[in-house]
């Protein structure tokens, strides 16, 4: 399969409404797709089932802020060190949104089920919690390898529809450079979709030069790729630009009412439409 | 004259004495001072990890391998917070009111749920020492303190640090034991900032000052490799 070379638009477009949709953390320099969340909020998606890999920001915030969103899977959702998400936490409050709570390593292995394409991954800790208490999908079993009794839990394999994430770089055969990055790699194999926007267009193969080829998830895996310079804005993309700290305050001092909320959008998400 | 994060970071000293790997959390300062301290103090022996921290990225097989690492073992510390924590190490990183329709939302469980279970020494680390914080019962368990006899469990709470005191936690009887207060608390003012029940011996310490040698470690080296990660918190508490 050869990956599409598209616009943002066209990678909104194909997203449809109810995928399970998941995206890349905002923490450690993971390439964030806001462009594309942007171009996304711009269709007015509906349904979606947001995965944080393992964990969700400001993207996840726009667009459960828009109504976008019916259900969130992951560890956390968090602005970091500029605070809560608000529009998750007003969700929460009035019940817009369905939450399944997990903890990051239980997202890592139950997408790594799916890279192997086996049902499920057993995974060590979570008993006695209020997670395990609310994840009627998380089945606990004895070790059939142990004579004593040794519960385990077992985690679905967690196969999204669609990943969506910002790279630095991608060649002209649509591999996607993701460097240390690798829970970007489980998500593309484990995705049955990757779309990814990026930062720069690099001239041959990246699979030719060793230093990229290791960390570069190979086209196999891409359905469509569209260039987006500053794609993961306000996020930090390391080695191209840091995270706007001013911006992100900004808004979640917006966001923190419905009002000012809209008054964002409208500065922010929805000129793209005059844009493009 | 410590400053306050000081004698935090030198009442966390002491609980990460004869460990070889230790993990911190992002944006945790203080606890990544105490680590960085102890990796000083051992002349690079000790391994610290810190985590959100894109100045220097120490692991290269993505978001999983830090827990990797802490499943086979290969992490002795941790340090984690909560919204909430209650008498029997529960922690809470959920929310406050009734799940899931909370009041009040926190980010969430993030790898608690599973650090808390292998890394056989977790400290507890929360400034804010309030009955709000330090709860009879959790509204949502996040991480549980104890577990069942039969449950593999190499890991758990070892103690609990905050701005008044420092508590070790005894698994055997599910509850913290006061271990010492810091300058200018007491059991008094442990006790009434402390909405669970928790051990009290007799003749508490006053949390141990440092010595010349350390706090002039801590306020060189160990402050400028703070700044590189922290700036503003080296700031302000190192100038």
């Amino acid at each position: 399969m050869t990956p599409v070379f598209t616009s943002l638009n066209d990678i909104a477009e194909s997203i449809p409404d109810g995928s399970k949709l998941a995206l890349a953390p905002e923490y450690n320099g993971c390439g964030c797709a806001l462009a594309v969340v942007r171009a996304l909020i711009n269709r007015s998606p509906k349904d979606l089932h947001l995965i944080g890999v393992p964990a969700l920001g400001l993207q996840a915030d726009l667009l459960i802020g828009t109504n976008a969103v019916s259900k969130v899977e992951c560890a956390a959702v968090t602005l970091g060190e500029e605070g809560l998400a608000p529009r998750f936490s007003e969700a929460i409050k009035t019940g817009d949104i369905k939450i399944l709570d997990a903890t990051c390593p239980a997202i890592h292995g139950a997408l790594q089920a799916s890279e192997k394409g086996v049902p499920f991954m057993p995974m060590r800790g979570i008993l006695g919690t209020d997670l395990l208490n609310n994840r009627p999908d998380w089945t606990v079993m004895e070790n059939p390898f142990h004579q004593s009794n040794d519960p385990i839990i077992l985690l679905p394999a967690l196969k999204p529809d669609v990943a969506l994430f910002h790279s630095p770089l991608v060649d002209e055969e649509g591999n996607v450079w993701i460097g240390v990055h690798k829970e970007l790699m489980t998500l593309a194999h484990a995705s049955s979709e990757t779309f990814v926007s990026y930062e720069r267009f690099y001239q041959g193969s990246l699979l030719d030069d060793e230093k990229y080829a290791a960390g570069t998830i190979p086209s196999t895996y891409i359905t469509g790729v569209a260039e987006a310079e500053r794609g993961a804005w306000p996020i930090a993309l390391p080695n191209h630009y840091v995270r706007d700290v001013r911006h992100i305050r900004k808004y979640c001092e917006m966001a923190s009412s419905a009002t000012g909320f809209q008054n964002y959008l409208v500065e922010y998400v929805y000129p793209r439409i005059v844009e493009t | 004259m410590l400053k306050v994060e000081e004698t935090l970071i030198f009442s966390i000293l002491p609980l990460l004495q004869g460990i070889k790997h230790v993990a911190v959390g992002a944006s945790s300062p203080i606890p990544a001072a105490a680590a960085m301290l102890m990796r000083e103090r051992s002349k690079g022996q000790v391994r610290v990890s810190i985590l959100g921290n894109t100045e220097r990225y120490t692991f290269t097989d993505g978001g999983r391998e830090l827990f990797d690492l802490a499943g086979q073992g290969r992490i002795d510390a941790f340090f984690l917070s909560g919204g909430q924590i209650d008498g029997e190490a529960n922690v809470n990183l959920v929310g406050i009111g009734d799940y899931p329709q909370m009041s009040v939302r926190f980010p969430g469980s993030f790898g608690s749920a599973y650090l808390y279970y292998v890394v056989p020494r977790v400290i507890l680390f929360r400034e804010e020492h309030t009955p709000r914080v330090f709860v009879d019962k959790v509204d949502f368990i996040s991480a549980a303190g104890v577990s069942e006899p039969h449950v593999h469990r190499p890991g758990g709470p070892y103690a609990l640090v905050t701005g008044r005191c420092v508590m070790k936690f005894n698994s055997t009887k599910r509850c913290f034991v006061l271990a010492s207060v810091h300058p200018g608390e007491s059991v008094q003012s442990v006790q009434k900032n402390t909405g669970f029940e928790f051990i009290c011996p007799d003749n508490i310490p006053e949390t141990p000052l440092p010595n010349i040698d350390l706090l002039n470690c801590l306020r060189g080296s160990v402050a400028d490799q703070l700044a590189a990660i922290y700036p503003a918190f080296a700031a302000r508490v190192f100038g």
